[in-house]
């Protein structure tokens, strides 16, 4: 599906922000009770515009400095299983000293909201972007959408808690932005009434909330016994998914006269070539699309949103009449046969009768600059791999070797 | 299929600026993209991701667009190219990329005649201004962003000068923001366009 976004419907105020701000606007508009965070660079504009609102008085939420990205989520934990709407950001090193209570969110089934400035990770430290971070944490129960522009990052905020605190779902969602690249870049952004991002996102409808006057216990011990029924469920409603974003993102489109869909497909139809990538690089992949159609070139790209869960059986059928798929990662899985997107990709293809070949190119770590000729050496490999009929598994691109 | 034979920004005016760290490049190209926003355009303006210290060569890029602009890299073939710091036209080549038929904006007490001999320019056109003298004169201290930023939409119009001063004013209530208008008001009485 091709990717609406039409600026149209409720007048709300057209303005100039970067990724962070539209995001902590979202957060502002989506009425949450409970933010608690630890500040790290890039998303630090999120938790600053954010305690900015509270100290003006602009929210009621109650907002919980904590002394580090393991208590920012504990605590997050405890006021969503109170009944609380709740959201925090983090990133590279803070992501992961959470991961350990990552896991807890998703075990108890708790819908928060986690925005990601996607970072590098240590060592050496790196402020700048890839997808190291939450690519590790793909496996954690959170649900991964990412996001291309400003607009769709403040779009998908508001989406979110509505995709996760569904019954059928309840689980713990990311927004992912490209460090740097999308949170620190002031971009147009067309923001809702208030009312209208109320309207949305309603109350959150806890099923069991903590309650003094009928105490239960949450994410206890569970051994042999029903360890398993417990993930075997989880599984299952991570796979609702697909079908709760899609009709919330048919709700929005309503509202809003945008969509994005769990991926968009640019120029694929007649595409022998079809560029995979996300984020930011998946934006520069269009633009190099452009350029190569005019002088004939027959490349598309399809841009990923929905990274957790996986939409594999789309994907299988949007690739089938390509020759090659060419995906662009930023995360290296070290000593793994290809890295996390293109394993993903392959995976979706496998059952194929005639399957497109694959190519993976490793590009943009710690912020290394994707510019449009770094796409196009990977479409030109690409299509040399195919008259050969033989491709490396994965190789990387603009580094010094 | 060679990158160089290609053109990725179409429809896209692409700005890069040269100063230093301290001296408003970024809150400068922000100002310029938000005028540009308020003219119903799209825009991105980011910049360059580096450590950012006092006194360091910085960068900080521009896109504005009719379009949803799809482009995420760095600015590597601007149209319009500024440079707010004098002291850095010995250390940097702002002209590195700059289209045929851009524009080059220096504060600078150079003619743009002697700015064209010294980077070999043969086209586009050459701006320069004296911003730092008019900051001096006007705000009484070196901020001479403001100044530079006036001299840029003077030469090249990427957007209308009421709505950047606006911009300006919206940001600078009161003393400062007049005084930044006023320098500003010279600084575009005063370029050098050749």
């Amino acid at each position: 599906m091709a990717a609406t976004v039409k600026m149209t419907k409720p007048k709300g105020s057209i303005e100039g922000l970067t990724g962070d701000a539209a995001i902590a606007y979202a957060l502002k508009q989506c009425d949450i009770d409970v933010l608690s965070a630890y500040p790290i660079t890039p998303q630090t504009i999120i938790v600053e515009d954010y305690q900015r609102f509270f100290a003006e008085g602009q929210v009621k939420t109650k907002v919980i400095p904590v002394e580090s990205e393991h208590s920012a989520m504990s605590a997050c934990i405890g006021a969503s299983a109170a009944g609380a709407r709740v959201a925090t950001a983090s990133a590279s090193a803070g992501l992961a000293l959470m991961w350990e209570v990552l896991y807890c969110a998703s075990g108890m089934r708790q819908p928060i909201v986690l925005a990601v400035a996607n970072r590098a990770l240590s060592a050496p430290i790196n402020i700048h972007n890839d997808w190291s971070d939450s690519y590790g944490a793909r496996d954690s129960g959170f649900i991964q959408m990412y996001c291309q522009s400003c607009q769709e990052a403040y779009d998908t905020t508001i989406m979110s808690f509505r995709i996760a605190e569904n019954h059928n779902v309840l689980l713990p969602a990311m927004v992912c932005i490209d460090g740097f690249i999308l949170s620190h870049n002031v971009e147009r952004v067309e923001l809702l009434p208030d009312e209208v991002v109320r309207d949305f996102v309603g109350v959150r409808v806890p099923v069991q909330p903590l309650d003094t006057d009928k105490p239960i216990t949450m994410g206890p011990l569970c051994l042999t016994d029903y360890y398993f029924e417990f993930k075997e469920q989880e599984d299952k409603a991570m796979r609702e998914v697909f079908k709760v974003y899609k009709d919330v993102e048919a709700e929005f489109q309503k509202v809003t006269g945008r969509s994005y869909g769990m991926y968009e497909t640019y120029k694929t139809k007649d595409a022998d070539i079809i560029m995979l990538t996300h984020s930011s690089p998946a934006g520069t992949a269009k633009a190099v699309v452009d350029a190569l159609r005019e002088q004939g070139e027959k490349v598309g790209v399809l841009r990923m949103k929905l990274f957790r869960p996986f939409p594999a059986a789309e994907l299988a059928k949007e690739l089938s009449s390509a020759k090659a798929v060419a995906v662009f990662e930023k995360c290296l899985s070290f000593g793994a046969p290809t890295n996390p997107l293109a394993l993903e990709v392959r995976t979706a293809l496998y059952d194929l009768p005639k399957k497109p070949m694959v190519t993976d190119f490793v590009v943009g770590l710690g912020g290394r600059d994707v510019p449009p000729a770094t796409i196009v050496e990977g479409y030109n490999k690409t299509k040399q791999y195919l008259e050969k009929g033989k491709a490396p598994l994965y190789e990387t691109l603009g580094v010094r070797k | 299929m060679t990158a160089m034979a290609l053109d990725f920004s179409k429809g896209i005016i692409e700005v890069t600026w040269h100063g230093r760290g301290g001296q408003g490049v970024v809150t400068s190209n922000q100002m310029l993209g938000k005028a540009a926003l308020s003219e119903g355009n799209y825009i991105q303006a980011f910049p360059e991701f580096g450590p950012e210290r006092t006194g360091a060569p910085v960068r900080a890029f521009l896109r504005i667009s009719k379009k949803p602009i799809q482009l995420y890299s760095q600015v590597y073939q601007p149209d319009i190219v500024v440079c707010i710091d004098p002291t850095l036209l010995s250390v940097v080549n702002p002209s590195e990329g700059l289209k045929k038929d851009g524009t080059l904006v220096l504060n600078t007490t150079l003619t743009p005649a002697q700015i064209r001999s010294k980077y070999g320019l043969k086209s586009g056109k050459v701006v320069t201004v004296d911003a730092s003298t008019i900051a001096m004169q006007i705000l009484g201290r070196p901020f001479y962003n403001m100044p530079t930023l006036a001299a840029a939409v003077k030469a090249t119009g990427a957007v209308k000068m009421e709505t950047v001063v606006a911009e300006v004013l919206s940001r600078y209530p009161g003393k400062v923001g007049e005084l930044n208008k006023k320098a500003m008001e010279r600084a575009a009485s005063e370029v050098n366009i050749e």
